[in-house]
């Protein structure tokens, strides 16, 4: 029996070449493709797998950010500059401005996390998307370890896992009808850890809050939380000054910080290897809301 | 510097696919706190008195409430010495669908028997479905030894069953191995166990660890469906033209000689770019940027081969498909044809064949293919393509049936690939095995 498998590659090189030809597949099988970035760590690799792709050709997509109006001003300047250097064309989604004409509303717990659902839909139906790259990991969540590479998503955006396509070898089906779009996700057979040593090998710059700082905090729910305008410290909750940084990078008012020595990559990766706690489990209050949490919220059309 | 290997596992529903799977995780110390936390409360609420490591994979909601595993599910695991993409397979009625998903780019897979029960009808299908896919290497795991008091000649029998099973579906005999496991307790999985001191193999993780899985790239001629063409039209590169693509066989080095099909034009390669640099070689699996010593008129579609050794181009294919759809193929359906990177019209003007699961024989002429049938077609294609073998070539020689009304995926198509032949399998009285199961498979037209 013969076969013709990929060479031997090491980890990373083989995980960089799957994600590559992701790009190029969608770029060439499609007419309005979007990437989500939100300047965190998975978005950022997705920009720098994006920019190797196409090189010395520009990117051709344009990228997507819904900003919850929670951010980090550490992120948001991060994402700009990144925008600038490389002369990449970024779209802002708002939920303020969903908030602010009566479309969405605020929700008790101030948390916006879910409330950047509605946003991405319409900004997706608005500017006619058909792919819509997003930096999801299958290792993050049981839910997200059943999504395919190419996610055929409905007219309301949303996963219907039980009717996913068959993906069969690296023939990607992104046939959709009108309306309906397909989320990609070069980034599915990634971990955490392959995702800080690429990082590491490809010197890929991110914001100075992944690295261990001294920061103003709170404790809520086991995790400790920024001062924001999403609210906070309530009455009982004491600010106290610590040395913390953060694993993942989302709305301020469910991502938490750890505290960590960790200031550099070499520590990070150190610190990610020896952690006994997933990045969702230690850091994202909306994964804990139920059992199934990421998958609600994906049937509904989140990432 | 770990490598990656790429595993799938099949076996039917209650053989313990979840609970080894979640075992290899636990005991490579892949599961995190959390996330065991998470398994010992909803065991706790579903009244048990140790964690089911089965809930650690089942990660669906209705796969949770009905206790099965619905649709494959990825899993990540690492040692020092590898990484490990593994797809988990439901083994439910729909077998065949969800093996070939999981098993199409797998280059191991552990199949799961009961050891209670041994190799049995689903085995051999399973079994059939993987080495007609391909996949290079069989594991069985021969679970729940423990329930058979960990004995010797039983799992031995089992063994020498599946090894003829194997070997007659062109397996040879170093591309197979079998281990006893206990899932639960933990048996040979990833530590040795105390309890089967006659077994003197590797553990199941450790044959992951050691398998030889990288066949020599240099054997196969070389294969690179163009993807997209790269012209920046900058200041910087005005006149840059580059073929992209992942090389799917072989290996291209500048000063190669080629050939672009369908049309049969050739040139010669003149760089090999990446983002990084220039390379003096690629090999497949890897994504690179072929630039060539003449402008000629090439796309996305394109295939470039090697001028030495290229496919025939045909509108005639005679392929074997994997049938994934609920609405049945029927003759003279109109279809697309994903090949490569091209996609074309296509009519399936014959089914020659129908691979009868059941008997483990072929029906000549069905009238139709049903959901998780496999068959012998003949389809005609509106453009010509560049075809290899699936057996020679098994990125060039698959292609996905689509449905031009919907896009959805219809079946997985095998270019030339006859069905696999098991032979006539000595009887070890394991039972399991009937008359019908023994009866020869016609290779088909």
């Amino acid at each position: 029996m013969t076969s013709t498998l990929p060479q031997a590659q090491d980890n990373l090189t083989a995980l960089e070449s799957e994600a590559i030809h992701i790009f190029r597949e969608v770029a060439g099988e499609f007419d309005r493709p979007v990437v989500l970035f939100s300047g965190g760590k998975d978005s950022t690799v997705l920009v720098h797998l994006a920019l190797k792709a196409f090189w010395p050709a520009p990117v051709p997509f344009t990228l997507l950010h819904v900003d919850t109006g929670h951010n980090f001003e550490e992120v948001i300047s991060f994402r700009d500059d990144l925008i600038a250097k490389h002369g990449l064309r970024l779209e802002v989604a708002h939920v303020q401005d969903w908030i602010d004409d009566g479309r969405l509303t605020e929700r008790p717990d101030g948390t916006r996390n879910p409330l950047q659902t509605v946003p991405l839909l319409d900004s997706i139906t608005a500017h006619k998307f058909d792919a819509v790259f997003g930096g999801g990991r299958r290792d993050e969540e049981r839910a997200r370890a059943k999504e395919r590479i190419f996610s055929l998503r409905n007219a309301f955006g949303q996963w219907e896992p039980k009717r996913q396509r068959p993906e069969l070898w690296n023939l990607y089906n992104g046939r959709h009808r009108p309306g309906e779009h397909v989320r990609v996700f070069p980034l599915s057979n990634w971990t955490e850890l392959d995702i800080w040593r690429y990082i590491d090998r490809e010197n890929i710059e991110l914001p100075s809050i992944y690295y261990s700082h001294e920061r103003d905090v709170y404790l809520r729910d086991g995790m400790w939380l920024t001062e924001g305008p999403w609210g906070g410290p309530k009455p009982g909750e004491t600010v106290q000054r610590k040395v913390i940084r953060y694993r993942t990078v989302g709305d301020g008012s469910c991502t938490g910080a750890v505290e960590s020595e960790a200031a550099d990559l070499a520590a990070v990766i150190a610190e990610v290897s020896a952690s006994r706690l997933t990045e969702r489990g230690a850091t994202r209050a909306d994964d804990r809301l139920s059992e199934a949490a990421m998958e609600d919220r994906k049937r509904e059309g989140y990432f | 510097m770990t490598d990656l290997l790429r595993l799938a596992t099949a076996g039917s529903v209650d053989d313990g696919k979840s609970t080894l799977v979640g075992r290899l995780l636990y005991d490579t110390k892949s599961v995190l706190a959390d996330q065991l936390e998470a398994v010992q409360r909803a065991s706790v609420d579903r009244g048990l008195s140790t964690p089911d490591l089965s809930l650690l994979v089942d990660g669906l909601r209705s796969e949770r409430e009905q206790g099965i595993t619905i649709d494959v599910a990825y899993r990540y695991f690492a040692t020092p010495r590898r990484s490990y993409v593994l797809a988990d397979t439901p083994g439910h009625v729909q077998y065949t669908r969800n093996t070939v998903t999981g098993a199409s780019t797998a280059q191991l897979a552990i199949l799961l028997v009961d050891a209670r029960k041994g190799v049995i009808e689903q085995t051999r299908r399973h079994a059939a479905v993987l080495a007609m896919l391909g996949v290079p290497q069989l594991v069985l795991a021969v679970n729940k030894i423990d329930l058979i008091d960990y004995d010797e000649n039983r799992f031995g029998l089992i063994a020498k069953e599946f090894l003829a099973h194997a070997n007659a579906l062109g397996y040879p005999e170093s591309s197979v191995v079998s281990v006893p496991v206990s899932a639960l307790v933990g048996d040979n999985v990833v530590d040795r166990s105390e309890r089967t001191p006659w077994y003197t193999g590797p553990t199941l993780l450790e044959h992951l660890e050691t398998v030889p899985v990288q066949p020599d790239p240099h054997d196969v001629p070389f294969r690179f469906p163009v993807q997209y063409v790269i012209r920046p039209r900058t200041p910087e590169y005005p006149d840059y033209r580059g073929y992209a693509g992942q090389v799917a066989a072989g290996v291209v080095r500048p000063g190669d000689e080629i050939i672009v099909l369908p049309a049969g034009l050739r040139s010669t390669v003149v760089r090999i770019d990446t983002a990084d640099g220039e390379l003096s070689e690629a090999g497949a699996g890897q994504s690179v940027t072929l630039l060539l010593d003449n402008d000629l008129d090439i796309s996305r579609g394109d295939l470039i081969a090697g001028a030495e050794q290229y496919p025939a181009v045909s509108d005639e294919l005679n392929a074997t498909v994997c049938w994934l759809a609920e609405k049945p193929l029927l003759p003279n359906a109109r279809v697309l044809i994903k090949h490569g990177t091209r996609t074309v019209p296509a009519i399936v003007t014959e089914l020659a064949d129908r691979f009868d699961e059941q008997r483990l024989s072929t029906v000549d002429t069905p009238d139709s293919l049903q959901l998780n049938e496999i068959g012998r077609v003949l389809i005609r294609t509106a453009e010509p393509l560049p075809v290899d073998e699936y057996t020679s070539s098994r990125r060039t020689g698959s292609f996905l049936v689509i449905d031009p009304n919907d896009g959805a995926t219809l079946a997985a198509g095998l270019i030339g690939a006859p069905l696999p032949i098991p032979d006539v399998n000595e009887d070890t009285g394991l039972g399991g095995a009937t008359a019908d199961d023994r009866a020869l498979v016609s290779p088909g037209p």
